[in-house]
Order: structure tokens, then C-alpha cells, then sequence
């Protein structure tokens, strides 16, 4: 379970634990450790990757930077006397299916831990939490999750999502899938759902391409990136997903990227807790296909790049209209809504309590 | 040129090779192979094409109908959800008599994901009103998307060319890619009769009432009879010019068997070398490949299964409640003659399991010691249940 946050930690009842097995070697921990605690050892593990070391354990602030950003949940702060001695992803995410398909420096993982601690700091009942995943590498996280999910077909887990939000109303929906699955063959539904305010959370994965087939073009591809259907570079402009959701009217969206982490728990969080359509966009690296293709590096690469170009959104000088990603430019960060449109369940409710007065009996029947 | 290939590229060489103009579609494993390296030919000019990359197999199948119906030769590829996904438009394509040839390659439905072989999803299509082939080797995945638009223009029909996944798509053959002059001058370029053109302004696919709707699906299924005997003279001609003949089937060691194996797709290999052997043991065994579908080729299973005592009809897919398609539509084709076989119907190799020789094996065996086939398709290989 999380500890309390914001509160300073002492370090006398805290440490590191890393599990070699599980890492991958993607270097993120070691990275974006802020007091260069860490260092990549020079030991394998059997799979053949350097996993990382405390390398100066005294300057360690247990600020849990390391434990949130590591895709394959094999590094984090442990106490005994806070009893605590597990990756926080351990107790929603299923151990025994470890090792994930991700590849390493793949940042699938990253958003899992951001989700999973948002859901704790939610306080939500788990019991009353359905995860819903359309097809992608993404699409993986429905499977990977304690959680009841669902793994739906490539493009229909909004309408999945929909259905369960109106037959269930007491669950709360979450939609974790690919950009390819919510924008592309899935793309209609995303702006009904946003629309309607349907009652759901969608997390969507953006890595700007059709991770599980092989690295297709898909429409969040910025101009001039190269896929393999598009060799000498995109030419068609790319959907701007925060300015759909919002000019479709959603309650809550978001954009921040997996160097993001603390920022994307919260946004996560907020979108948990806010009734109608929440929208939270994580732009991920896919070394393998994306970064491979246009010569952008490992994961570790363009997560640096993330942490470089990334732009705060500021309510008094953009709209989500300037969030719209160039390639290799700017990436414009932030939650740019939060509005209090009325939910589809409420919506349907109130219109027909107007009509129908005393006879109207509120979905679902009682007994 | 012969090149070792994989079935997917030898796909993408066919649709090369046909000249198509206009190629929609959307990523599904097994098949994106043959449309990535489409739009790469396309990309550096190797192929004077349009390459779409569409939103979905919706809207593929959409666009090459579209495409199809101003006149230019059009190619799509797809496989199992994704050609599930194609259906209300598949249905469109052959009512609106498109000549358009696609590429299934045959993956298992979800759900229970997975990406192997699996003969249901273009058996779930066979209604729509697709010719459709089931195709054994490389060689013949390239020689069957040539041939299907010479077929397809000459019916005014689409064409759907099946193979298995993996077996197949991702297993490497030497192939013969003929030159292109030599496809040039057996396969001549599409000039269809009507299509839409903006000198001749004309409107297209509106309301049927009941006086005429009838006539015309009547027409589709004379084309599919007409097809029949198409089929069987483009595949003798490519012979004639390629040197490698085909027809609606195949027949080995028919004329004398007593005893006729049938099997489609990637399934006929092994079945060949299981014949071959129990030849060699003094069985009078024979092979019958199933080549073409839709059409359905009642004459020829009639003049081939007519007298034998045994059919034996292995299904790499099931009708869900009936049984093995093949069998089923074997059985229907036979039933009004006055000696028939018994027809065996087994279903082996769901979701990629292998149907290896020994499992063929096995079966002859286990129809030899039967005296009459069950009353429903016998499944093969299963797991014993707890
Ligand atoms: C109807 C249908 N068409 C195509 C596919 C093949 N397919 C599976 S995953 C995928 C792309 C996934 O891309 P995205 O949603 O961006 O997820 P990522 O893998 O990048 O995380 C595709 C095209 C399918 N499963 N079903
Ligand atoms: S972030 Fe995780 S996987 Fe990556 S190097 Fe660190 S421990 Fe290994
Ligand atoms: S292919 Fe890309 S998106 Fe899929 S697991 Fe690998 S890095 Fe992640
Ligand atoms: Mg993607």
C-alpha cells in the first residue's frame, strides 16, 4: 500500500530494493533519479541486462522518482518499519505473468505504475473498478491488472466501456488502450463518448504508432515522422487529441508524458474522481518501433527528449488548439479541462425525471 | 526471377505485378507484410499506385469499392477481425459486381486472441458473394492474385485469395516472379464497360424495389455458375503461359481410389506425402484439393466422388453447430447422386494447430477400422478435458 505522501521520509527507515531479475536495463531509474543515487551496475541478470545499483545510498531522499518510472517493477523504496516491502504495481498487477510483452525502455509500464498509484491515492473500491483494453501492446494492460477487465475488440472498448458505465452504474469504467485503437478505428466512438460525457476514465497511450503490428502509421503520427507504410514521412496532419476531447465538450483532459510521472498520477487521479468523460493523454516511447524508425534513440533517448521539449500549458496564453505535436517539436503539457458538464447518466436522468415526474423509476431498477 | 519469398511479399509481388492503381487497407497480423511492402513500392515509384492508409478494414473495403467503381484496378489485404470487420462492404463490393481481388490471410477469431491459422473467418464470408480460393504454396499465392483479377474482370466478380497464416504468410519458398512484360501481355489492363466518369455523368448503387431486386441478385449467382468455367480457363491459359496450370481443383491418385482424402490450403502438403506413402503400401488412396470454394464446384466433386465407396474431409474450421464447412457443402454436393461415398468429416489444426502427416495418418486409419461416419464432423488432436 502507498505511504502518506508529501511528507519527508527519514532515511533511516527507508532503503532500496531492486529485484535484478525483473529489470530490462532501460537506465529511466538511474536517469531521472534527482540525487544521482543510482548508477547501471555492471552485473546481468539472466536475461542478459545490466540491472541498476545504489550507488551513493546517503544522498537517497526516497522521493520514489525511481520506483514510479520503472516500466517493469523492479525498483523501489521499502521500510520495515512502514511495512512496506514491495513495488507499489505489486498488489494490482499480476506478478506471476511478469515479465510483460513490453519491450525494454517501453513505457507501457510507466503508465501502469502512475495508474496504479492513482487509484490508491483515489481511494476508489477496487471491487467496483473495471479496466476495459482495446488491441494494441497497450491493450496488454487489461490482462496485466488484479483488477476485473476486459479485453475487447481493436477499437471497441469505449462502446464496451459505455455499456458497462449505463448497465453498472455503481463501477466505476476505466479505458486504458493505444492511440491507434481510441482515434483511429476506434476514433468515433471517442468523440460520442467525449461528447455525451459518458461516464468513464480513458487513459489513452499515445507512442504515435500501431505498436503490436510492426510500427503503421497512425493518425497521431506527426508530419514527416517515418513508419513503415510511410517511408519518406507522414504527410497527413495528426489529430490533436486534447483539443478533440475538449472542443467535444469532456469534463477533464490531460496531456503529460511518462518522463511526467508525478504529474501524470495526478492527472489520473483527478480523471478518476470527475464525473462524465475524463480524458488523460500519456505520451509513451516505443524505442522498438517509433524511435527505432526515426533514428530518435532508446527509450531512455526519448525520454530525455520528453523532459527537454515538453511545455507547460497556461490557461491565460493557450487553448488545447496550440497543443498539437510537430515532429521533433515542442510537446505541450498540462490539464487544459476541468469543467462540470453533466454526465451522460445524469443527463439521461434528468431529462427523463423532467418528463415522465413521479412515473420515472431511475436505471438501474431497484431488486 | 525466382526469389526466395515469404507467402506475404509473394502477395505483394501478384498485386505488383496485376498493376493495381489503388490499395487501401489497415494493419492486422499475418497479413500487414504484403501491404507494407505495397506501400513501399509504391513510396519510391516502383509501383504507380495510390497507397491509402485507411482508419479501419471498414473503411478499406470502402475505398477500394470506391476506387474500383471510377474504373481503376483496386487490391486490399486483410485477415480474421479485420476481414470480419470488412463484411457489410464485402457484401457491397460483390453486389455492385467490383472486380476488386483482396488477400485473406486465414487467422482464428477472437475471441480467445490469436493470430494462427484458421479457415473461419473467410468461411463466415462465403455468402457475401466473393469468388474465393484457398491456396497451398507461395508459388500459387502470387499465380492466384494474377490470375484472380483475370477472373474477377472477366465475371464481374470480387476475388478473395486465402492462405494460411504463418504457414504461409511467414514462411519463406522460392518462388517464380514472372517478368512483368509477360504479365503485361497475358493480363490486359482493365477497361470496364461502366464505371463512374464525370463525361458521362451517371448514378450508382440506389434503391431496388421488389420488381427488380430479384433479377439482379439472380445475375450474381449466373455470374458465380459463369465463374465456374472461368475459373477453369484463366487457370488453363496462365498454364499455357506461365507453365504452371490450375483449375477450380486438384486431383492425385483420383481415377482408380477407392478412397478420396480431400483437404484445402496448406493442409493438402502433408495430406500429398500421406497419400504417396499408403500408395506405395498398395492402398487405393487418391487426393482431392479443394482449390476453389465460391464458386463451389458441384460438377467436377460430383464427377470425381461419383462411384467411390469413401471420402474422408478434413476441415481446418467449423460451422458452429453444424460442423465442418467443407464436408457439409461436399455432403450437399454429392447428395443427388445415386452412388456416393461416405463421407468422413473431420476438424483438425483449429487456431494453428498442425496437421501433420502423422495426424492424417491417423485419420485414414481411423475410418478404416470405422464401418459408417459419426452423424456430426469428428474433432482430431483434442486435449483430454478435466
Ligand atoms: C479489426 C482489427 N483490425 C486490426 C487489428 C490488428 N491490430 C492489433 S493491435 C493494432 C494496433 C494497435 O495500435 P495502438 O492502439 O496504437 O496500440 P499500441 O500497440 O501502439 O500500444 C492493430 C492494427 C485487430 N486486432 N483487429
Ligand atoms: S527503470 Fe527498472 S527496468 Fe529500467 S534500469 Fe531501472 S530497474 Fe531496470
Ligand atoms: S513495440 Fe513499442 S509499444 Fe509495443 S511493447 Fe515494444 S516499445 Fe512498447
Ligand atoms: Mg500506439
Amino acid at each position: 500500500m502507498a505511504e502518506k505522501k508529501g511528507k519527508k521520509k527519514d532515511p533511516k527507515e527507508w532503503r532500496i530494493d531492486i529485484d535484478a531479475e525483473r529489470c530490462k536495463g532501460c537506465g529511466f531509474c538511474v536517469e531521472f533519479c534527482p540525487k544521482g543515487t543510482l548508477a547501471m551496475s555492471d552485473d546481468f541478470n539472466s536475461k542478459g541486462y545490466h540491472p541498476p545499483m545504489v550507488a551513493n545510498p546517503d544522498s537517497c531522499t526516497y522521493c520514489d522518482m525511481c520506483e514510479m518510472v520503472c516500466p517493469e517493477f523492479a525498483i523501489w523504496q521499502a521500510s520495515d518499519v512502514q511495512k512496506k516491502d514491495t513495488h507499489i504495481a505489486d498488489d494490482l498487477v499480476r506478478m506471476d505473468r511478469m515479465p510483460h510483452i513490453w519491450c525494454p525502455g517501453c513505457g507501457i509500464g510507466t503508465v501502469v505504475n502512475c495508474f496504479v498509484e492513482a487509484l490508491h491515492e483515489a481511494g476508489l473500491d477496487l471491487d467496483k473498478t473495471q479496466i476495459v483494453s482495446g488491441i494494441g501492446c497497450t491493450g496488454r494492460v487489461a490482462g496485466y491488472v488484479d483488477l476485473d477487465s476486459y479485453h475487447t475488440t481493436h477499437g471497441r472498448a469505449i462502446p464496451f466501456a459505455t455499456g458497462l458505465a449505463l448497465g453498472a452504474p455503481d463501477q466505476k469504467v476505466v479505458v486504458i488502450s493505444g492511440d491507434g485503437d481510441l482515434t483511429a478505428i476506434g476514433g468515433n466512438h471517442f468523440f460520442h463518448a467525449a461528447r455525451r460525457n459518458a461516464d468513464m476514465t480513458v487513459i489513452c497511450v499515445n507512442n504515435f504508432t500501431y505498436g503490436m503490428t510492426g510500427g503503421q502509421v497512425t493518425p497521431t503520427a506527426p508530419q514527416k515522422s517515418i513508419a513503415i507504410t510511410t517511408p519518406y514521412g507522414a504527410f497527413d496532419r495528426p489529430f490533436n487529441i486534447p483539443f478533440i476531447a475538449d472542443s467535444c465538450g469532456a469534463n477533464f483532459v490531460a496531456r503529460w508524458t511518462t518522463y511526467h510521472v508525478r504529474h501524470l498520477q495526478r492527472a489520473i487521479k483527478t480523471a478518476l474522481l470527475t464525473p462524465g468523460f475524463s480524458l488523460v493523454e500519456a505520451i509513451s516511447p516505443c524505442p522498438t518501433l517509433y524511435g527505432r524508425r526515426n533514428k530518435l534513440g532508446d527509450g531512455l533517448d526519448l525520454m530525455k527528449f520528453y523532459k527537454e521539449k515538453s511545455v507547460r500549458f497556461k490557461k491565460d496564453q493557450h487553448t488545447t488548439a496550440d497543443a498539437e505535436i510537430g515532429f521533433q517539436d515542442q510537446i505541450m503539457v498540462g490539464n487544459f479541462v476541468n469543467r462540470e458538464n453533466p454526465s451522460l447518466l445524469n443527463a439521461m436522468d434528468s431529462s427523463l425525471k423532467d418528463k415522465l415526474g413521479d412515473k420515472y423509476v431511475q436505471w438501474p431498477i431497484p431488486g | 526471377m525466382k526469389k526466395v519469398l515469404m507467402g506475404n511479399h509473394a502477395a505483394s509481388w501478384g498485386a505488383k505485378l496485376s498493376r493495381v492503381r489503388m490499395i487501401a487497407a489497415y494493419p492486422i497480423t499475418p497479413q500487414t507484410h504484403i501491404v507494407e511492402e505495397l506501400s513501399e513500392m509504391c513510396s519510391d515509384g516502383r509501383l504507380d499506385a495510390k497507397f491509402l492508409k485507411v482508419e479501419s478494414e471498414h473503411s478499406a473495403m470502402a475505398s477500394v469499392i470506391a476506387s474500383e467503381t471510377t474504373g481503376v484496378r483496386s487490391f486490399t489485404a486483410s485477415s480474421s477481425n479485420g476481414l470480419a470487420l470488412m463484411h457489410e462492404m464485402l457484401h457491397w463490393a460483390a453486389g455492385a459486381r467490383l472486380p476488386i481481388v483482396m488477400v485473406n490471410v486465414n487467422r482464428a477469431l477472437a475471441p480467445g486472441w490469436n493470430i494462427w491459422a484458421d479457415q473461419g473467418d473467410s468461411l463466415a464470408q462465403r455468402d457475401t458473394g466473393w469468388i474465393q480460393i484457398y491456396v497451398e504454396d507461395n508459388q500459387e499465392v502470387l499465380d492466384s492474385v494474377i490470375q484472380g483479377y483475370r477472373i474477377a474482370e472477366q465475371v464481374n466478380l470480387p476475388v478473395m485469395v486465402c492462405y494460411d497464416a504463418f504457414f504461409l504468410s511467414h514462411t519463406y519458398e522460392p518462388v517464380d516472379i514472372p517478368d512483368q512484360e509477360s504479365v503485361d501481355s497475358w493480363l490486359p489492363s482493365f477497361e470496364p464497360d461502366n464505371f463512374l466518369d464525370p463525361e458521362n455523368p451517371k448514378a450508382y448503387y440506389g434503391l431496388v424495389m421488389p420488381d427488380n431486386y430479384m433479377e439482379m441478385r439472380y445475375r450474381l449467382q449466373q455470374a458465380h455458375e459463369a465463374a465456374k468455367r472461368v475459373v477453369s480457363e484463366v487457370g488453363n491459359s496462365f498454364g499455357n503461359h506461365f507453365g504452371r496450370p490450375y483449375d477450380l481443383v486438384e486431383t492425385i491418385h483420383c481415377d482408380d481410389a477407392e478412397t478420396v482424402l480431400i483437404t484445402s490450403s496448406s493442409a493438402t502438403s502433408p495430406a500429398r506425402l500421406v497419400v504417396d506413402k499408403l500408395r506405395d503400401a498398395g492402398r487405393k488412396i487418391g487426393l482431392l484439393k479443394m482449390r476453389v470454394f465460391r464458386p463451389f464446384p458441384t460438377e467436377i466433386v460430383q464427377e470425381i466422388l461419383g462411384n467411390k465407396k469413401t471420402a474422408i474431409v478434413i476441415d481446418r474450421n467449423c460451422s458452429w453447430g453444424k460442423g465442418g464447412i467443407f464436408a457439409d457443402e461436399i455432403k450437399g454436393a454429392i447428395n443427388n447422386l445415386s452412388n456416393r461415398p461416405m463421407v468422413y468429416s473431420f476438424i483438425a489444426g483449429l487456431g494453428g494447430r498442425g496437421i501433420t502427416p502423422d495426424l492424417i495418418e491417423d485419420i485414414v486409419k481411423q475410418v478404416e477400422n470405422s464401418e459408417s461416419p459419426a452423424t456430426s464432423s469428428e474433432w482430431i488432436g483434442l486435449k483430454p478435458f478435466n
